[in-house]
């Protein structure tokens, strides 16, 4: 799994309010979502993100990659992740 | 103090004179008079309460500039005006103008000249940005059906077809530009401006700049919410540092006096910011900078009375507009005394 670096600045709310302060653009983030970015600011890998969220809630391996493939991939539209 | 301003159309294409006034009010001056100078005797900001003390109607300036002196020189003589705040595109080739003659009745104005006006129009903004290293998008200007045929050789479709002063279409084949160009010709005369499209998220800019190539103040914005006729409704303070840059660029180049709003485009696919219009005057979400800490409006009433005064380095990021419309009910006198006298106070 590919491992990204997040902006450190990026600023979301208690809830899951994400305001990107250079485009003016908000998204509403759900729980999970915000465990994965909070977890990328805090400089933890992709796999360490994934192992936590199985260990945490009922999602086998395969859904929970696609799910984050996704995710990541949306995140990486609107410019919020660099490749490490 | 006494201080008139125009564009109290605060319509669903407001001007800028309501959110000037507010910025200019909520600094507090002692004895401070607002007085509403009016085009039509609908336009909503003379019947809000709070807004302007007086209002007196004026000709438009296409009816000679004459004319529409000796209007506002009839008002001073009554009102004893301190400052004069044009905030409407069309009025202030004409308050430029007249600057001179009413700086002699007592009246101060703190504008843009002829010339700065010129090189910022429409159909010239792409030579200044070519010249200066300004990404701007590539145009042609075409004052026949004839010219028009370029295009295909310039640009690949769509292209941006816009009027010298006003509105702006999408066309998407060479069938369209001619409808635009026809509308738009018959609108606003020539000539016709014919743009490289630039796919993206448009992004705005308010300044001003205090004529010595300075800018005194600057606050970027994102639209949130679009009407029908492209007017923003909604919008948020942004952080973005590069449009910020740009705009003081140009007010240093251009040694701009006053009001202004930069219009840029972030193409989509490269993330590149292009200048699309300069605007020479507030637009009407200023107060949207007086909101996040930069009272501009006020600014420029110090700016024309000569005070010095330090720039503003700072605003607040992620404050937010929003517009709304209001049923304000008024007397059919009101309107009667505007109509008929040409005046309406508050006092």
């Amino acid at each position: 799994m590919e491992n990204y670096k997040i902006s450190p600045n990026l600023a979301i709310s208690e809830n899951g309010f994400l305001f990107l302060p250079s485009t003016g653009e908000s998204f509403t983030l759900n729980p999970i979502a915000i465990e994965i970015i909070e977890g990328l600011k805090s400089g933890k890998s992709l796999t360490e993100i994934s192992a936590e969220i199985i260990k945490e809630y009922e999602v086998d391996e395969t859904t929970l990659e696609r799910d984050l493939t996704d995710f990541i991939s949306q995140l990486k539209n609107y410019n919020l992740l660099e490749e490490l | 103090m006494k201080i008139a301003v125009t564009g109290l159309n605060n319509v669903d294409n407001p001007g800028p004179g309501v959110p000037v006034i507010r910025g200019i009010k909520d600094a507090g001056i002692e004895n401070l008079k607002i007085i509403g100078l009016l085009y039509d005797a609908l336009e909503p900001g003379a019947y809000m309460p709070d807004v302007a003390d007086a209002n007196y109607m004026i000709p438009y300036p296409s009816g000679g500039l004459d004319i529409l002196l000796e209007r506002i020189k009839s008002i001073n003589e009554k009102e004893n005006i301190d400052v004069l705040i044009p905030t409407l595109d069309a009025e202030l080739y004409a308050f430029s103008k007249l600057a001179p003659e009413l700086e002699q009745i007592g009246i101060k104005t703190f504008l843009p000249n002829i010339e700065q006006l010129n090189i910022r129009a429409k159909d010239k903004l792409f030579k200044f940005c070519e010249e200066n290293n300004i990404a701007a998008p590539e145009n042609i200007l075409a004052n026949t059906y004839h010219d028009l045929y370029k295009i295909s050789s310039e640009f690949n479709y769509p292209v941006v077809v816009k009027g010298i002063f006003y509105d702006a279409y999408i066309a998407n084949n060479f069938d369209e530009a001619a409808a635009a160009f026809k509308k738009l010709s018959d609108k606003w005369g020539f000539p016709i401006i014919v743009q490289r499209f630039i796919k993206g998220d448009e992004y705005n800019v308010t300044a001003l700049g205090d004529g010595s190539g300075n800018a005194v103040g600057a606050v970027p914005m994102k639209k949130l919410y679009i009407t029908e006729k492209g007017k923003g409704w909604a919008g948020v303070t942004i952080d973005e540092r590069e449009i910020i840059d740009i705009s003081k660029k140009v007010i240093g180049k251009l040694e701009w006096k006053g009001g202004a709003e930069f219009e840029f485009i972030k193409e989509a696919e490269t993330n590149k910011f292009y200048l699309l219009e300069i605007n020479p005057r507030f637009p009407a979400w200023v107060y949207l900078a007086v909101g996040a800490g930069q009272n501009l409006p006020y600014a420029n009433v110090l700016l024309a009375l000569g005070r010095k005064i330090e720039p503003f380095k700072n605003y607040e990021i992620g404050k937010i507009f929003i517009r709304y419309s209001w049923d304000l009910i008024t007397d059919i006198k009101q309107f009667e005394k505007l109509t008929v006298k040409g005046e309406i106070s508050h006092e």
